[in-house]
């Protein structure tokens, strides 16, 4: 599904902040991505989410070279990824609906078409009450429910999350964790960027530890 | 609905568009396209006033010809005009041929001699208005004349349709002008006021980006915007300018009082807006707004591919 093969990264000029990456994601795996802040987490999920294209190596998602995809395509492939944020990058004059239907809003689809299925992954996620209200009057934990359930509303084949426990609290942290690993069991590969060590410990998945831009991985 | 507006218990009635209407500089866009548009249904409605007059002058002027008696020692000038006239009414295609009396042409002069003076001791032409059909043939007619009154000559007008012609040509190009130039104002500020609005809201357009969305619907996002934008303040504008020409239309009705305003009313008909006017106003009206929406989803995919 993804494939890295000495993968190597650089920004303009400067050090490689990834060297030599490489590492296999398969379909309906699950992963931690882990390592000190500076490690180059986000770059790979940067890579990984296209938004960055390598400077020397392969990256091969949903078997097309990302080196070369022509930018037409990334749309596409991206609508086939679910992108969890860690600040959550909801949209402020969206309802919690309206946020986490867009996704399908700008695939072209009808809103009628669609809005059992928002309406039922809201309740999934427990914001069945807060449908209609704006992410500014959320709590912390119900705007990382309303960013993860816009991830999922596409039934992504692939989910990324990075941090999804940084900005709540550890009963809210084990329910999320809770919610990644059924929607796993339903099919989808999920990769957590995370530095919460009490929350790997929890459930046992692969772990992709990265330092100094190198990644050792422990199955 | 704005954001940080609180909880609702009920679903929306509409779906909130995805580029906040509120974080474009709307009010002053909006009054910019009023002006824009006021000052293009002004110049297409100038144009088409113009156009309009030209076209009635030269209408006017080309179905009558004048013929000049110039009086000579001895001449009777009362027979050869009749003689003159005689021989303009006989030719074929001629419609009437009418002496243009002494007193007439006494009271053409006097604005510019005054009444004081004896006119009829001056040497003065004397007038025939002859009313032709299209096909007649002048160089005939003057031919005729010469051979039977030699002081008479025929003036067809031409020098005066010649220069109506060349000042409606350049009134038009002068008022395509400022039209372009107003046009290319107008698209000149969207592209700035897009780049500001895109600015503003960079966080939605990555955002849209995350999920999925093509550059095409990003830009259809924003066009939309300032369509409706365009289509609002443009419609403004044009509005005020159709209350100028109704307001212009009905002044130029009300009877002058004085001779130099019936004089004036005789040459321009008053300043009214013809159907060509109106119809030029929506015309632009519809123009500008969408040059505004293709220059805001042109530049929306410029600005796009230089963010990537």
């Amino acid at each position: 599904m993804i494939r890295f093969e000495n993968v190597g990264l650089r920004y303009g000029l400067g050090p490689e902040v990834l060297r030599d990456v490489s590492f296999h994601i398969g379909s309906g795996s699950f992963q931690f991505v882990t390592g000190p802040s500076g490690a180059g987490k986000t770059s790979l999920l940067r890579l990984l989410f296209l938004s960055l294209r390598p400077t020397r190596g392969s990256v091969r998602i949903f078997d097309r070279d990302a080196a070369t995809v022509p930018r037409t395509v990334i749309p596409a492939m991206r609508r086939r990824i679910g992108l969890v944020f860690q600040d959550f990058r909801l949209l402020d004059h969206l309802t919690t609906f309206e946020n986490v239907a867009l996704p399908l809003r700008v695939a072209g689809a009808d809103e009628s078409s669609y809005r059992n299925d928002v309406k039922e992954l809201l309740e999934w996620v427990g914001l069945g009450d807060k449908m209609w209200v704006h992410p500014p009057v959320l709590s912390g934990g119900e705007k990382q429910r309303s960013a993860i359930a816009r991830a999922l509303i596409t039934k992504p084949e692939v989910l990324l999350a990075d941090e999804p426990t940084g900005n709540v609290d550890p009963p809210l942290a084990r329910r999320l964790l809770r919610l990644f690993v059924e929607l796993n069991r339903l099919g989808t590969s999920v990769i957590i960027a995370t530095h919460d060590l009490a929350l790997m410990e929890q459930y046992d998945a692969r772990r992709l530890v990265l330092n100094n831009g190198q990644v050792e991985i422990y199955d | 609905m704005t954001a940080g507006a609180g909880a609702r218990a009920a679903p929306p009635g509409s779906i909130n568009p995805i580029v906040p209407p509120r974080s474009v500089a709307r009010r002053t866009l909006l009054t910019l396209v009023a002006i824009m548009s006021f000052l293009a249904c002004l110049s297409v409605a100038a144009v088409a006033i113009v156009a309009d007059r030209a076209e009635s002058w030269q209408r006017q002027i080309a179905d009558e010809v004048t013929i000049q008696i110039k009086p000579t020692e001895g001449m009777d000038v009362e027979a050869t005009v009749a003689r003159a006239v005689d021989i303009a009414t006989l030719f074929p295609g001629v419609a009437s041929a009418t002496a243009i009396a002494q007193s007439e042409s006494t009271a053409l002069l006097e604005p510019w001699l005054g009444s004081g003076l004896e006119i009829a001791e001056l040497p003065i032409p004397r007038l025939i208005a002859v009313r032709i059909a299209p096909d007649v043939d002048l160089g005939a007619l003057a031919a005729r004349l010469r051979q039977e009154v030699p002081t008479a000559s025929l003036d067809d007008h031409g020098q005066w349709l010649q220069r109506l012609s060349a000042m409606a040509r350049v009134m038009t190009l002068v008022g395509l002008v400022v039209l372009g130039l107003v046009f290319a104002a107008t698209a000149l500020c969207v592209v700035f006021a897009t780049r500001g609005a895109m600015a503003g809201n960079r966080n939605v357009i990555e955002v849209l980006h995350f999920v999925g969305a093509e550059d095409s619907y990003v830009a259809r996002e924003f066009q939309r915007h300032f369509l409706l934008l365009g289509l609002k303040g443009a419609g403004i504008g044009g509005g005020i300018a159709v209350a100028l020409f109704l307001g212009l239309t009905f002044l130029g009705r009300l009877e002058g009082a004085t001779p130099q305003e019936a004089q004036l009313r005789s040459l321009f008909g008053g300043v009214a807006v013809g159907v060509n006017g109106y119809v030029g106003a929506a015309v632009t009206v519809l123009a500008l707004a969408v040059i505004i929406a293709v220059t805001a989803r042109v530049t929306v995919r410029r600005t796009l591919r230089e963010i990537d």
